[in-house]
Order: C-alpha cells, then sequence, then structure tokens
C-alpha cells in the first residue's frame, strides 16, 4: 500500500488543512479508495482514541468507538459536504452520537434527525462562518487568541463528558461564572474566525 | 415561522458537546428544528468540536484494531440519509411522545384553565419534561427555578417580563431567572418544559398549590 498519491499530506503535520482531508474523503466516497482511507485512519484514530480517553473511556473501550467511527466514516462517505464544515467537525459528530448510543439509552437520533433539515442557508449569518469554516487551524488559531480562562472552559466543555453544573463543581467556581465565561468566550471565538475568511 | 427568542449559546455548546440532560436535549433539539439560526449556531459550535479533536495528543491505536477496521470495510455497507418522516410536531418531541398527536395524550387538570403531561424520560434521567396547557388569560404563579429550566412554546402565546412568546420561541433560563407567564392568545398556549428539580414556588399560595399543580 502507498500513499504515493497524497503526498500533498504530510502525516506529522500538526495543524493539518481539512480541504486536504476533503480531497481524500471524496476519494473514499468515490473510488471507495482503501489507500485514502488509510490516511484518514492513520491521521483521525490517533486523536479520536486520545479525546475518548479525556472522556473517561479506557483504551480498550475507546479502540472499539474508533473503530466505529472510522467504519462509519467509510460508509457515510458520501454524505459528508464541505458546506457542513471540515472533516474534523464531521469525524467530530459522527464519534460523538456514537458515544451517545453505546453509553446512553438518550438517543443520536435527536442530532441525526437534524441532519434532515440541513438544507443550505442562502442567508449567511455570522454564526455561519464558523460552521463553514474549512479549516480546523483557524478554530485552533482563534481559540489562542482568547483569555486562557474562556479558553479552557470551552475545550473543556468538549473534552470533558459532564454538565456544566459538573465542570463548575469540579473547578470549584460558581455556575454563573462558568456560562458566562463559555459565552465570552464562544462569542469572541465567532467574531475572529468572521475576521479570518 | 418568525423566531424572536432563541437558544443560549451556553446550551447550544452544550448540545454540540452531547451533555445536554435527556429532557433539555429534546426541547433543544426541538427548537433547533424550527430555527435556522439556532441550526446555524448548532454548526458553529460543532466546528469548535471539530477543532478541539483536531488539537487532541495523538494516542498510538493498536495495530489489532487498525488490521480490524480495514477487514470491515468490505462487509461495511454504504449508508444512505434516511427518509425524511414528516411530523406535525419537531422530530425530537415527536419520538418522545411515541408518535402520539398533542390532542392523544391523556392530559391532566390541575387547575382550571391549567392542563399537564408528563412526558416518560428515561429511568434514570436527572430531568424531566412536561407538557403544558394553559387557557387564556391563566397566569402561571410565580417561581424561581431549581435548576435550568428550557420552554418551547407549540402552540398559542404568552407574555412575561422577557417579552412575548410564540410558538417556535424557547425561554431558556437559568436558575436564577423568576418569571410569571400569562397566556395572551385566544387559542390554548401549548408548551413543553424541560426541568432539573422541582421546581420551588415563591408565595405561600403557590406552596400550597404546588403539590396540587406538580409543575
Amino acid at each position: 500500500m502507498t500513499f504515493a498519491t497524497f503526498d500533498m499530506i504530510e502525516p506529522e503535520a500538526t495543524t493539518p488543512r481539512n480541504d486536504q482531508f476533503a480531497a481524500v474523503l471524496l476519494r473514499v466516497a468515490n473510488a471507495r479508495d482503501r489507500a485514502a482511507f488509510t490516511v484518514l485512519f492513520d491521521h483521525f484514530a490517533p486523536r479520536l482514541k486520545s479525546f475518548m480517553m479525556r472522556k473517561g473511556s479506557n483504551a480498550e473501550q475507546a479502540e472499539d468507538l474508533v473503530q466505529e467511527t472510522m467504519i462509519a466514516m467509510w460508509s457515510k462517505a458520501a454524505m459528508f459536504s464541505t458546506d457542513r464544515g471540515s472533516v474534523s467537525t464531521w469525524v467530530f459528530t459522527i464519534a460523538r452520537n456514537l458515544r451517545i448510543d453505546r453509553l446512553r439509552r438518550e438517543k443520536s437520533q435527536l442530532y441525526t434527525d437534524l441532519e434532515d433539515f440541513d438544507a443550505p442557508d442562502l442567508a449567511a449569518s455570522a454564526h455561519d462562518v464558523l460552521g463553514r469554516s474549512q479549516e480546523d487551524n483557524h478554530v485552533s488559531q482563534a481559540l489562542a487568541q482568547i483569555p486562557v480562562e474562556q479558553r479552557e472552559l470551552l475545550i473543556l466543555s468538549f473534552v470533558e463528558d459532564v454538565p456544566q453544573s459538573e465542570i463548575a463543581l469540579k473547578l470549584g467556581i460558581p455556575l454563573g461564572t462558568v456560562k458566562s465565561r463559555m459565552r465570552l468566550g464562544y462569542q469572541r471565538l465567532r467574531k475572529l474566525l468572521e475576521t479570518m475568511t | 415561522m418568525k423566531i424572536n427568542h432563541h437558544l443560549d449559546d451556553v446550551t447550544i455548546l452544550a448540545f454540540a458537546a452531547g451533555t445536554l440532560g435527556e429532557a433539555h436535549g429534546i426541547v433543544a433539539a426541538s427548537h433547533i428544528s424550527l430555527c435556522a439560526d439556532c441550526r446555524a449556531n448548532l454548526r458553529a459550535a460543532e466546528s469548535l468540536g471539530g477543532g478541539v479533536l483536531a488539537g487532541q495528543q495523538v494516542e498510538a491505536v493498536t495495530d489489532l484494531c487498525r488490521a480490524a477496521t480495514l477487514a470491515s470495510l468490505d462487509v461495511a455497507l454504504a449508508s444512505k440519509p434516511a427518509a425524511v418522516t414528516k411530523t406535525e410536531l419537531p422530530p425530537a418531541l415527536f419520538r418522545a411522545l411515541n408518535g402520539q398527536s398533542l390532542s392523544d395524550v391523556k392530559w391532566k387538570k390541575k387547575a382550571p384553565g391549567i392542563a399537564m403531561f408528563d412526558v416518560p424520560m428515561e429511568k434514570n434521567s436527572k430531568t424531566h419534561l412536561k407538557l403544558l396547557s394553559v387557557a387564556y388569560g391563566r397566569a402561571l404563579p410565580e417561581h424561581g427555578h431549581g435548576g435550568d429550566e428550557l420552554t418551547l412554546v407549540l402552540k398559542g402565546s404568552y407574555n412575561d417580563h422577557m417579552g412575548h412568546f410564540a410558538a417556535g420561541d424557547v425561554a431558556d433560563l437559568d436558575q436564577d431567572v423568576e418569571h410569571q407567564p400569562t397566556v395572551d392568545s385566544r387559542e390554548d398556549c401549548v408548551c413543553v418544559v424541560a426541568f432539573e428539580a422541582p421546581t420551588k414556588f415563591k408565595s405561600i399560595w403557590a406552596r400550597l398549590a404546588q403539590p396540587f399543580i406538580g409543575i
């Protein structure tokens, strides 16, 4: 198996340009290209595993979810659209839904139902800019520019698998403060991303 | 549908992260299915999730996991988008009610002009979901909230100090917000409410009425 056709991708790059992953995903969708799939696997699987372990799964459970997520990427590749954001965002939503199905009876159907409503909106609002951001390095650049206490809370809220009230308890900060910091950080993040596109 | 009251950003973030409680998730998803602005906001929050995933340290995956995944590809079927079911209610609520319509559910009269229905949640759910039907001119007793409360108007409308709430609008309230909604539509105002703990009524009258009214 060779990666020769994907020499534009640098496997070591820490801030990959996701339009390149979108191109690779397109090869999976259109040509059922296994070599392209292994490029996606080698990039996303180690990050997914680490993400799941941060959420409290042990290595074995994390790998089960990695495997399910990657197989879902293979099966659903044709349903990916760059209108909806980066490949990382798409992978994040697949993994989130599978994790919810695994851990709770509460259904990921809540999220998949909403996909039906996602005909592209013609009036691109300010909110949309982040939604359509193709490159995750924009998100990480923007995160780097907001105050550290806001950044950490935003990241924690996605990394920890607990409600905001438990994050507040863990940090010993009032819930109201946690929420107002998250709101401020999220609003700043969106403003910054508008200037990047 | 013109929507004037939206989900709070922190509610959207929790929904995107998958950490909103069961009842609140159903109300949030119901509103999002009606509201293009909140759909765009959800996509934005999910992009942040994608950025957080992309920024994770790498944790080496075993050869076994890699080989097993690659070996499964031949039998993994290509998925097609699921057929869209048209429902009168938002899909999330439609499913929570097991396909019953608002007129099918077994409403319980709680006071003149006030009826409720408890939507069954999972056994271990820490959140509750209620349908509430209130007649024109009726006010709900003023109450402080025991936790985060999400109210989506399905029919009719009400007024409180935060404004006018009509079908599609959502009131996304922190635990320290108090309000006293009064129905201002000729038809009954039907809402779906997600809450964490039983709310505490303020006045003595209301405290006495609480077990009776049951909200």
